[in-house]
C-alpha cells in the first residue's frame, strides 16, 4: 500500500482499533471452543481465570466415538482425491493448454460447467449412479464425482498456457515425447499453483459434509464431518465440553496446519483466486 | 489425455444433470408403482407447495442477507488488514480462520451461544437485564441466526481476494491521486474501488453459489426448523430425495435450484462482466 494514503494520528488509531474489535469478535468462537474443551464441563458457562485445566473432555470424546476411525477414512479420502485429481486434471490441463483440437471451446465449457452445477447439488441422482455402481457405502464413493474436478482443470490450464512455447519446442527437439515435456517441464513449472490447489482441495474435502452424509451410513467409510454430527446429535444430555473437545479435535489437525503455514496458505489462497 | 476428466465429468454431472431434467416429469417408483410419465404433474405439485415457497423465499432472504454483507465485510477487512496496523498478522489471521474450519463443526459452537437460558448470547444478554429470544427455536429469529453464521464463515475468505487484489494496485496511482489533492474516501470510491471490481465479480460469483449450496449448519442448528423456517432449497431436496424417498419431486425440485444456478450464471458472466472494467 502506497504511503500518502496510510492512516495517520487518530485515524491510525480508530483504523486499528476498529481492526481489533472485529478480529476479537471472529476469534471469540473458536476461543470460546478452546476454553470449554479444557476445562471441566461446570466451566463451559462460568468463565473464572483460574478455573483448572484438564484433558478429559478429548478423553472421553474419543472413548464415546470411533473417532481413530474416522481420522483414518477422512485421511484416505483426503489424500485419495488429491492424488487423483492431480493426474486427471495435469493431464486434461494439457491437452486444453497446447493442442488444437476441433470443438476445443464447446468441451471446455462443458468442463466449465460443474464450477456452477457441483455435485452437491445433485445428490439424488449422484446417489442412484453410486448405488447402480455397487459402491455406496465407501471412501471411493465419497470421493469419486469430485476427481475430475473443473476447478483444478481451468487453474493448471492457465498456467501451462503461461509456459514459453520455446522452452516446450526445445525439449521436444531434444526428442522428449509429450509425456516426458509434461512430466519435465510443465509440472516443475506450475509447482506453486500445484501447492495452491493441494491446499484447497484438501480443506475443502476435509471439511465437506452433505455428500458425505448421504453417501455413508456406517462407522467403516465415514468421515470425520458426519462422524462429529452423528456424536454430537445422539448426545443426550447435552454435555456441551465433550461436544468441543469433539469439535476441536475434528478442525485440528487443518487448524494446526493453518497455524504453522499461515502464510503459506493464506497466499495460496491467494494465487488460486487469482484468473 | 482428456478422457478420464471428461469420463467422469459427464458420468457425475452432465448425465445426472439430464436425467434430473428426465425425472422430473416421471413419478417416483413404489415397490408396487414402477415410475410413469406423469407430464408436469411434479412442477404442479411444486406450485401448490406451500414449504417449496417458503423455502424459495427463505433461501431468498438468505442469500440477500448473506451475499452483500459479506461482501462488505470482506472489503472492510481488507483494507484494514492491508494498511500497516499494529498486528496486522494476528488480525488477518483471526479473520481468515473461520474458513479453515469445517462448517458442521462451527455449527456445533454456535449452536450453544444461541442456547436459550445459559447459552453465550442468553447470559451477556442476561447481564443486562434483557431476556434474549430463543434465537434458534423461534420463527421470526431462525433463519437471521443462521445467516450471521454463514456471514461469519465466509467473510474472510473473500478477503483473500481483496486483499490480494489491493496488493496488485500500483502505488503510482494512490501518489497521481494526492498530488490532485483527492481525498482518502475520494481515492477508494473513484480508484481503488473500480480496480477492485473484476474482484468483486469473482467474490460474487462464488457468494452466489454459496448461498445456494452452505446447508451444512442447517443440520446441526435447526434441521429446516422450527416450522421450515430455515429448510432452505437444497436442504428441502435433501429431505424430499432422502427422508421422504420421492425421487420424482426430488428431480423436479432440483431442476428449479438448477435453473436458478444457471439464470444467475448468465446475469453474472453476460451482463456484470460487460460493466467490469479490465485492466
Amino acid at each position: 500500500m502506497s504511503e500518502v494514503y496510510a492512516p495517520r494520528g487518530w485515524g491510525k488509531v480508530a483504523e486499528t482499533a476498529g481492526a481489533w474489535l472485529l478480529a476479537l469478535i471472529w476469534i471469540a468462537p473458536l476461543a470460546y471452543a478452546v476454553w470449554t474443551a479444557f476445562h471441566p464441563s461446570e466451566f463451559s458457562t462460568r468463565f473464572e481465570l483460574f478455573a483448572p485445566l484438564t484433558l478429559d473432555n478429548f478423553k472421553r470424546a474419543w472413548e464415546a466415538a470411533p473417532f481413530a476411525r474416522y481420522f483414518l477414512n477422512t485421511f484416505l479420502l483426503v489424500t485419495g482425491v488429491l492424488a487423483c485429481q492431480l493426474v486427471l486434471c495435469t493431464l486434461a490441463a494439457f491437452a486444453f493448454a497446447r493442442y488444437e483440437f476441433p470443438g476445443a471451446t464447446v468441451v471446455f465449457a462443458l468442463v466449465l460447467a460443474q464450477l456452477m452445477i457441483m455435485p452437491d447439488v445433485l445428490i439424488v441422482e449422484n446417489y442412484k449412479t453410486m448405488s447402480r455402481l455397487g459402491v455406496l457405502d465407501s471412501i471411493p464413493a465419497i470421493g469419486l464425482p469430485y476427481v475430475a474436478s473443473a476447478f483444478g482443470i481451468f487453474l493448471l490450464r492457465q498456467t501451462f498456457k503461461m509456459v514459453p512455447k520455446e522452452l516446450d519446442d526445445a525439449a521436444r527437439v531434444e526428442g522428449a515425447s509429450p509425456m516426458q515435456v509434461l512430466w519435465r517441464v510443465y509440472v516443475p513449472l506450475g509447482r506453486p499453483v500445484y501447492i495452491a490447489y493441494g491446499l484447497v482441495s484438501v480443506s475443502y474435502h476435509w471439511n465437506n459434509f452433505l455428500w458425505p452424509l448421504i453417501v455413508t451410513n456406517s462407522v467403516e467409510s465415514r468421515p470425520l464431518t458426519v462422524g462429529l454430527q452423528v456424536f454430537s446429535s445422539t448426545d443426550q444430555g447435552i454435555d456441551w465440553a465433550i461436544i468441543c473437545a469433539a469439535t476441536l479435535m475434528t478442525s485440528a489437525p487443518l487448524l494446526i496446519g493453518f497455524l504453522l503455514f499461515q502464510r503459506q496458505f493464506v497466499q495460496s489462497f491467494m494465487r488460486a483466486g487469482i484468473k | 489425455m482428456l478422457g478420464p476428466s471428461l469420463a467422469l465429468l459427464i458420468l457425475f454431472t452432465h448425465w445426472p444433470a439430464v436425467n434430473t431434467l428426465i425425472d422430473s416429469v416421471y413419478s417416483t417408483p413404489r415397490p408396487r408403482r414402477p415410475s410413469r410419465f406423469v407430464g408436469p404433474a411434479n412442477f404442479e405439485q411444486m406450485m401448490a407447495d406451500p414449504i417449496f415457497w417458503q423455502a424459495m423465499w427463505n433461501n431468498l432472504w438468505f442469500a440477500l442477507g448473506t451475499i452483500p454483507t459479506s461482501i462488505a465485510l470482506a472489503l472492510l477487512m481488507a483494507v484494514w488488514v492491508n494498511d500497516r496496523i499494529a498486528g496486522r498478522t494476528l488480525v488477518r489471521m483471526a479473520y481468515f480462520t473461520p474458513t479453515v474450519l469445517p462448517m458442521i463443526a462451527v455449527a456445533n459452537i454456535w449452536l450453544f451461544f444461541y442456547t436459550p437460558q445459559y447459552g453465550l448470547l442468553a447470559q451477556i444478554l442476561g447481564a443486562f437485564g434483557i431476556t434474549g429470544p430463543n434465537w434458534l427455536g423461534s420463527n421470526e429469529t431462525a433463519l437471521f441466526a443462521v445467516t450471521v453464521v454463514a456471514v461469519w464463515k465466509e467473510a474472510g475468505f473473500f478477503m483473500i481476494f481483496y486483499l490480494a487484489a489491493l496488493q496488485t494496485i500500483s502505488p503510482s496511482l494512490a501518489e497521481a491521486a494526492a498530488l490532485e489533492g483527492a481525498s482518502r474516501w475520494t481515492y477508494f470510491r473513484r480508484i481503488q474501488f473500480p480496480l477492485l471490481m473484476p474482484t468483486t465479480l469473482f467474490v460474487l460469483v462464488n457468494a452466489v453459489i454459496g448461498a445456494f449450496r452452505t446447508i451444512d449448519h442447517i443440520f446441526v442448528m435447526t434441521r429446516g426448523g422450527p416450522d421450515n423456517a430455515t429448510a432452505l432449497l437444497l436442504f428441502y431436496i435433501y429431505q424430499v430425495g432422502f427422508s421422504f424417498w420421492d425421487t420424482g419431486y426430488a428431480a423436479a425440485l432440483t431442476v428449479v435450484l438448477l435453473a436458478l444456478l444457471g439464470l444467475l450464471a448468465l446475469i453474472q458472466y453476460g451482463v456484470l462482466e460487460r460493466r467490469v472494467h479490465y485492466r
